[in-house]
């Protein structure tokens, strides 16, 4: 069994307590500790800064041109936080609540109520480094509500809260870089951990620009990677995102947990044909006022304005009518599923729902008619509208322009159509209550760890967990370790293991662009990609998930045997870094479906056909499978399993019920 | 919307590093769908590069869609191509027909170097915000973030400029290769707000002075930067900018 060193003590005072008795590293020692941060998103960024704030040296790399472009910037719809500013019954305990639930029951309390806890803090220093969130008139600040929840706790600047954020902490680590305290390395990539004496020491960087391997030591090394969604092919994830930072800690004795647990989005815009390089998300605000819908004739061919309300199945509303269209995305996605499977889906590929504004375009019309103190029986239906559709555009407005953009259809007049997308990694690093690896000085935050979202993460908590991680817990938890480092001076760059860690990358290297196969890194992504959407992606089974193994094997050695990267090493060379990517994500695939097969229990996102309700709905077996699978890399294609239990000391876990 | 399928022909410039002169070579595709996005024209493009042989060509991209500002082409003599309020990977090929002949360059100026192809060094930008684009606030430092309330129009506005993306479009579109817009940008975003303003006049000086070391050119007011920029990133930010300038540089004179 594993140990997260859960502090002892009653749930709301442990990270209280924590904190009043970790230990502290003073001012003078921290100008000598240095830090090394992979990745530039909402948790890396905020990490680097807050650390560079405290005293710390800090190094930070990120894979593209500057730090402001991490994945984080594309996050759309809010940031949670337990402000309870709407006096709608919000809590820290209720976020907490929500969050367990959420996840299905397969979260660690401790941390997901220091989650809640810090949530406040959050909203508070970013409004002071002038995120200029949603307002009010009277110059407060606005909310909306989110899936999963029955409060309105989300704070949110436009459709474009993730890139808001992302500018304050790239701001805020800027100054730090022109302070001195921090250095930054864009255009590198992480490609290595460097162990010294059982210790993360360091890593090594490939300059991206040159192709030149560079040794970088730290007394610590924080992965903040991100998550791991285009293992898919097909994801909302930016074209760059990656395991390989992630994987390469895991080959050095850090465990993964949960690999299965990813998230698959239910509103995103389908795919149009064999060209599609990515998904584009449809933010799940949108399911605020929108209405997910499909006819109630299977292979109705008609547009959708042609059929009548009555031939219409609003099938959310009608199988969950507590939350309706907000319930979480996991039962969101899974009732699209069937519905398109069942017969009943629309658009040109019949993979496709309606999701549909015009019902809250006519309600928004009527208030601002209501507003201005006018007649509604005096107003045309045409003006009604119209006003309708200005507040839906300043609520949404970038959103509908990126789906014309997209599709060259306009949302204000017809409804969009949407399907699944996979979106977001639950699984990642496992990592201890202070954000520790299995591997000692490194550490794991933002999506790139397992820990706060369970088999299922509700919206907006993913930019939370980033910034909470970042900010608020890592300057308190890397003390608590480096306090015992400030005897150690920092390591030489020249040491045996750097020597031996640049070696085996730049054999990697070698041998990949050497081997000069017949098929592109492109082709073998995208195979891959459907081998895990078809048989770990919605919907799973026992046989499916053997027979994805069997083929993920057969792919990994065809990948290595007929490879073709063109170009050299020593230059800048985008096929020879996306090959590298390509070669973790089939290994992780493996590791995906294995974890999926061992789990025969539905919980979350993870949901094995063999393990459901009468309905359809997801059943868990809490006697089986109250765990985190976290697995040890045990060498090529093998892996062992660890566990860590789960307590549930406050909550009682339950079936989930959102009818 | 009716599909259609087309057979383009290519112009684009090739560049090996920085320190080689680059050239245009000519390359054709053919059945691209015009559902594709203009990005996925090119992984057409270069797959067939690939298969062929030869190296595929280089450009920067990440999210593709619309928001890190990583993409960056010059297509037939606009940056981000011909829709207007558009970034390179949001254009969609249903803005070309059968039989085109299109040109793609990088960004063009000085202080945006060629690193291959159409990649270019941007980094200039980072060195403008570390040179003061931000609020000096330490994590943990904050007040409740409703104990300070802010106009909602001037909220707004601040928001509209902190839309910028960092693309540089602006630059690559002005005949002086001027990154007003861009500075105006981050400058209007924090002077608009209250947390912005004890740094106000130090922030638009220190912004300024190191716009001018990396070497853009002046502003002479063509508007090219707005009519391009993918953000709608209002011309009327230069105003605000060189009314802050004047006036930091007034109270620094005393
Ligand atoms: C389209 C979309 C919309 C979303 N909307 C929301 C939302 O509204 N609310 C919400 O809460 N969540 C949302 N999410 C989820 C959320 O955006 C992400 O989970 C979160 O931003 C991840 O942040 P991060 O800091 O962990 O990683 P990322 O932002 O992914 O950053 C990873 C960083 O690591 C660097 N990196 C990776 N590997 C290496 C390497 N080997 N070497 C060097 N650097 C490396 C990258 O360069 C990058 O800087 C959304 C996600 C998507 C895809
Ligand atoms: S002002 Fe517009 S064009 Fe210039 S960098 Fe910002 S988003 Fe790009
Ligand atoms: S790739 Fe991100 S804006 Fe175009």
């Amino acid at each position: 069994m594993l140990d997260a060193k859960i502090p002892s003590g009653n749930l709301d005072n442990k990270w209280t307590d924590y904190k009043g008795h970790c230990k502290l590293v003073n001012p003078a020692n921290k100008r000598k500790l240095e830090v090394i941060v992979v990745g530039t998103g909402l948790a890396g960024a905020s990490a680097a800064a807050s650390l560079g704030e405290l005293g710390y040296k800090v190094k930070v790399f990120c894979f593209q041109d500057s730090p402001r472009r991490a994945h984080s910037i594309a996050a759309q719809g809010g940031i949670n936080a337990a402000k309870n500013y709407q006096n709608d019954g919000d809590s820290v305990f209720r976020l907490f609540y929500d969050t367990i639930k959420g996840g299905d029951y397969r979260a660690r309390e401790a941390n997901v109520h220091r989650l809640a806890e810090v949530s406040v803090n959050i909203i508070d220093q970013c409004v002071a480094q002038g995120v200029p969130f949603a307002r009010e008139y009277g110059g407060l600040l606005s909310n909306r509500s989110f899936g999963g929840t029955q409060v309105q706790r989300t704070f949110y600047a436009a459709g474009q809260t993730g890139q808001q954020l992302l500018i304050g902490a790239y701001q805020a680590l800027e100054r730090q870089v022109a302070l001195g305290n921090v250095t930054q390395y864009a255009r590198h990539e992480m490609l290595e951990i460097v162990m010294v004496d059982g210790k993360a020491r360091g890593i090594i960087a490939r300059n991206l620009v040159s192709g030149q391997l560079e040794r970088h030591f730290g007394h610590a090394v924080l992965l903040c990677s991100g998550g791991y969604g285009n293992v898919f092919y097909l994801s909302t994830n930016a074209m760059g995102s990656n395991v390989t930072a992630a994987w390469k800690a895991h080959k050095q004795g850090a465990y993964f947990a949960n690999p299965c647990f990813t998230q698959i989005h239910p509103t995103c815009i389908p795919v149009s044909g064999d060209h599609q390089s990515k998904l584009t998300l449809m933010s799940e605000s949108l399911r605020n006022d929108g209405r997910i819908w499909v006819p109630k004739k299977q292979g109705d061919n008609r547009k959708p304005n042609e059929i009548p309300e009555e031939e219409r199945d609003y099938y959310l509303e009608r199988r969950y009518p507590a939350f309706g269209n907000l319930v979480p995305r996991d039962v969101a996605s899974r009732a699209a599923k069937e519905r398109c499977d069942a017969g009943y889906g629309v658009g040109s590929s019949k993979q496709a729902v309606y999701l549909d504004y015009a019902a809250a375009i006519e309600r928004y019309g009527r208030t601002e008619i209501t507003k201005q103190g006018r007649d509604l029986a005096s107003v045309s239906k045409e003006e009604i509208i119209a006003l309708g559709k200005d507040v839906v555009k300043e609520k949404y407005g970038n959103l509908f322009d990126m789906y014309e953009k997209i599709t060259g259809e306009n949302p204000y007049e017809v409804p969009m159509r949407i399907y699944p997308a996979v979106h977001y990694t639950m699984g990642g690093l496992w990592v201890d209550y202070e954000l520790m690896t299995t591997v000692k000085g490194l550490y794991a935050l933002g999506e790139a760890n397992f820990s706060d979202h369970g088999a299922n993460r509700l919206g907006a908590s993913a930019l939370m967990q980033g910034l909470a991680d970042g900010y608020f817990v890592i300057p308190y938890t890397i003390g608590n370790y480096l306090a015992d480092e400030i005897y150690n001076k920092p390591i030489s760059t020249e040491h045996e293991a750097f020597a031996a860690a640049e070696k085996a990358v730049a054999d990697r290297l070698k041998t990949l662009i050497n081997i000069k196969g017949n098929t592109s890194v492109e082709t073998f992504h995208k195979r891959l990609g459907k081998i895990i959407w078809d048989k770990c992606g919605m919907a799973r089974n026992e046989e499916g998930l053997k027979q994805a193994i069997a083929d993920v094997q057969q792919l990994k050695k065809e990948f290595w045997s007929d490879v073709k990267i063109p170009g050299a090493i020593d230059e800048f060379n985008p096929e020879l870094d996306k090959a590298g990517r390509v070669a973790d994500f089939i290994e992780l695939g493996e590791l995906m479906c294995k974890d999926a097969l061992n789990r025969n229990e539905s919980c979350g996102g993870h949901f094995r056909e063999e393990s459901q309700t009468e309905d359809g709905e997801a059943l868990r077996h809490d006697d089986q499978y109250m765990y985190v699978a976290a697995w040890e890399y045990a060498g090529d294609s093998n892996w062992n399993l660890h566990k860590e239990e789960l307590k549930y000391e406050v909550i009682k876990p339950s079936q989930r019920n959102y009818k | 919307m009716e599909h259609y399928n087309m057979n383009l022909n290519l112009k684009v410039w090739r560049q090996k590093n920085s320190k080689t002169n680059g050239e245009f070579k000519m390359y054709r595709v053919e059945n691209i769908s015009s559902e594709m996005s203009f990005l996925e024209m090119f992984d057409v493009l270069n797959e067939q590069l690939i298969a062929a042989g030869d190296e595929p060509i280089a450009f920067d991209h990440d999210c593709r869609e619309g928001i890190c500002g990583m993409c960056s082409m010059y297509i037939n003599g606009k940056p981000h191509g011909p829709w207007q309020a558009n970034t390179t990977c949001q254009l969609h090929m249903r803005a070309f027909k059968d039989g085109d002949t299109i040109v793609v360059e990088p960004w063009r100026a000085n202080a945006f170097p060629v690193i291959k192809d159409l990649v270019v060094d941007r980094s200039a930008f980072d060195r403008i915000i570390q040179a003061g684009g931000y609020v000096s606030v330490n994590t943990g430092n904050a007040v409740d973030g409703n104990a300070i309330p802010i106009n909602k129009d001037n909220a707004d506005a601040a928001f509209a400029a902190a839309m910028c993306i960092g693309c540089g479009a602006c630059v690559a579109a002005c005949k002086n290769s001027s990154a007003m817009l861009f500075l105006s940008a981050k400058v209007s975003h924090l002077a608009l707000l209250p947390q912005g303003e004890p740094e106000r006049h130090s922030r638009v000086l220190n912004m300024v002075a190191q716009m001018d070391k990396e070497g853009f050119g002046a502003c002479t007011n063509t508007g090219a930067c707005e009519a391009t920029c993918p953000k709608e990133i209002s011309i009327s930010n230069i105003a605000r900018l060189n009314q802050e300038y004047l006036s930091a540089s007034l109270v620094a004179e005393k």
